[in-house]
């Protein structure tokens, strides 16, 4: 373990020597990619500190778009970073061949709801033991502010002059589908989100943590088409600061509490989302039943 | 299923072969004609602690042979053409990051849905050039049940030996088909495992451009990714790295073809001695082109047969030599001619005459004999 001295002299850890490699990332200034890289950090750490976790079975697997270069190649562990859309597809592989992994997938809107959306919602059914990050910046950020599976209906996007599309909710998509753990944050509340992804992380079954995420380059305008009467002063701060503009809209009100977290909502385009931890169960997972067989000799 | 001699059919024989081979986690999905193959090892990978796992798709498949050979396992998937059309893109992904899987393809009629049931061979070019970018394919071409039992065996050893996939061309013709299978004891086929990936390397970081395998939750902190990278696995677009990246997969099929080649397991040949003209064919069309053959000299007519065993590497130097003094050469397949080319690439003086054959049916050996006794009274 890496240890530098703080300015009393005294041996200081940080969590970037532990765990953070090929620094620093490729993401835009004002992205909400480092909280979250951040998040998941400090998460590992309490679980390994926690003897929950250990550090060689965590394996990070992606796929393509902004989301997947979180831990790939940042995170100092096990990465598997493959095509567009299959992330959950190679980590089911993965997992089931060696169940101590610790899996996690790092997926996108683009990546995780459009072109692996049936690969999202299989694994959920079938209860494969894994952690879904789904970072949703409400566009394809990679490849240049295109529409998405959730972006606000009537926003200007690269690819149309009015989204005509309704927004996917996709954490109502996992309880439809099964998840047995299912939670959505923006990246506002970044205690709930390594609270939560702690609980996720050694869940016994799929879990699906959403974070709407702030994309400053092509997403913050979005917001800003629907707010009237801004200042100078304000269209002067959201031209310099345009991701923390964004992360103001990702603040929202408390409402409650569920499965011992709190609850918020945040109003993105006059339209109310609910933040918390919707889902919380224990099932039978594909590997039980998989290792199951083995005592029937296969004639189950 | 324990040592001994069986009727059964290729599927089956060929889920045997890989259970044989070690093979110990198998992901697919539903079609025809590959259904005996993905049932088998339904039924058998439970019986050896392994995994069966049924997928959303053939997408998924490929990806989670990939995620599980990466965690150490031997690992198959199975499918026909629409299937191996799917699978593409992540079998680019495979040879990328150099990782041992085996994929088989009971190949049937096509284009598109096709003749869903019905046997082809029209998948041998997408083998060789099915995915985006520059590979090098290793592909058996088995002719009978027992090769679906050996080549599977091969296919996985030559994927392990050379940490690459490896595909077991077969066709629906086959795998339908029953014949006698011989399963020998444990041990008298030779088995390879992947080398172990340890520290003690030239390039202890270096997990690519390596013969070794590492595996996920080894404390090795791999770098895993289908982007152009440098050898320790970051992701680095430079031009050195990139071309090494891809040298390296050609380097390891050319030594591939070189290994078939002293197994005896790239071609074999029939009534070669003197032969004037030579059938060359592989597969299921080998087999009534095979019958032509020994029919013709049967009528005093001097044609001599190749039957391929692997298509990819195309075993170009051997096949050459053996064309040398050649006046003629038939080629047997069923489609509309695809490995002709690659025959006729090399075929030096000969005339080359495609004898093709589609909408699901096998060759008739009497069409094949027509064609070559025509062309000899020519």
């Amino acid at each position: 373990m890496n240890k530098s001295e703080n300015n009393l002299g005294k041996p200081q850890e940080y969590y970037r020597e532990r765990y953070l490699r090929n620094l620093p990332t490729a993401f835009c200034a004002g992205c909400g990619n480092g909280t979250i890289l951040n998040c998941f950090v400090r998460a590992v750490d309490d679980l390994i500190k926690d003897k929950q976790l250990q550090h060689q079975n965590i394996l990070s697997v992606s796929g393509i778009g902004c989301s997947a270069w979180i831990p790939s190649p940042h995170f100092k562990g096990d990465t598997l970073h493959t095509t567009h859309g299959r992330a959950i597809a190679f980590a089911t592989g993965a997992k089931i061949m060696n169940p101590k992994l610790q899996v996690t997938v790092f997926t996108g809107d683009g990546d995780g709801a459009a072109i692996g959306g049936n690969h999202l919602i299989h694994a959920a059914r079938r209860n494969i033991p894994m952690t879904v990050i789904l970072v949703n910046n409400l566009n394809y950020g990679m490849t240049g502010g295109q529409s998405a599976p959730t972006t606000p209906l009537h926003v200007q996007t690269s690819t149309y002059p009015k989204h005509p599309e309704t927004p996917f909710d996709l954490s109502q998509l996992m309880l439809g589908a099964g998840a047995s753990y299912v939670a959505r944050w923006t990246t506002y509340y970044v205690n709930e989100i390594v609270a939560t992804l702690k609980e996720a992380m050694i869940h016994p079954g799929f879990s699906f943590i959403e974070i709407i995420s702030q994309c400053p380059t092509y997403a913050a305008q979005f917001l800003t088409e629907f707010q009237t009467g801004l200042t100078p002063e304000e269209q002067e701060q959201f031209r310099r600061q345009p991701g923390a503009w964004m992360l103001k809209a990702l603040k929202g009100k408390k409402t409650g509490v569920t499965n011992g977290h709190p609850r918020y909502q945040i109003t993105l385009q006059e339209k109310p989302i609910d933040l918390g931890v919707f889902k919380q169960e224990k099932r039978p997972t594909l590997i039980d039943y998989l290792q199951e067989l083995w005592n029937n000799k296969g004639d189950a | 299923m324990k040592a001994g001699l069986y009727f059964v059919d290729g599927g089956v024989a060929c889920a045997e072969g890989a259970i044989y081979a070690g093979c110990r986690f198998f992901a697919g999905y539903p079609i025809t004609p590959a259904t005996s193959i993905v049932e088998q090892m339904a039924l058998r990978l439970p019986q050896v602690k392994g995994y069966f796992v049924q997928m959303e798709d053939e997408l998924a498949s490929m990806a989670a042979i990939i995620g599980a050979s990466w965690s150490g396992g031997k690992t198959m998937t199975a499918t026909s053409g629409p299937g191996f059309s799917l699978m593409q893109e992540n079998l680019g992904y495979a040879y990328l990051t150099e990782t041992p899987v085996v994929v088989v393809d009971a190949q049937r009629s096509g284009p598109s849905t096709g003749q869903a049931t019905m046997p082809g061979q029209q998948d041998v070019m997408q083998a060789r050039y099915g995915t985006h970018g520059d590979i090098a394919p290793i592909a058996f071409s088995p002719w009978s049940v027992q090769e679906m039992f050996d080549f599977t065996i091969h296919a996985f050893n030559y994927a392990e030996k050379f940490r690459t996939p490896t595909l077991v061309m077969a066709d629906g013709e086959i795998c339908y088909m029953r014949e006698p299978l011989t399963i020998p004891k444990p041990g008298a086929f030779p088995v390879l495992n992947r080398k172990r990936f340890t520290k003690s390397h030239p390039r202890p970081e270096e997990i690519f451009l390596r013969y070794e395998m590492p595996r996920f939750g080894d404390g090795h902190n791999l770098l895993v990714t289908g982007s152009a990278h440098r050898p320790n696995g970051v992701r680095d677009y430079t031009p050195t790295f990139h071309r090494a990246t891809i040298e390296w997969i050609f380097k390891k099929s050319q030594q591939a073809g070189q290994a078939l080649y002293e197994e005896k397991l790239d071609l074999e040949v029939s009534y070669l001695d003197s032969a004037e003209s030579i059938v060359v064919s592989f597969g299921a069309a080998a087999r009534p082109a095979y019958h032509a053959v020994q029919t013709a000299q049967k009528n005093g007519v001097n044609v001599g047969f190749v039957r391929l065993k692997t298509l990819w590497p195309f075993p170009e130097a051997h096949l050459r030599a053996l064309l040398k003094d050649i006046q003629r050469i038939f080629v047997v397949e069923m489609n509309m001619g695809m490995m002709v080319h690659e025959v006729a690439r090399i075929a030096c003086q000969a005339d080359v005459i495609s004898i093709p054959k589609v909408a699901g049916e096998v060759h008739d050996a009497k069409e094949i004999l027509k064609a070559v006794m025509e062309a000899d009274a020519a």
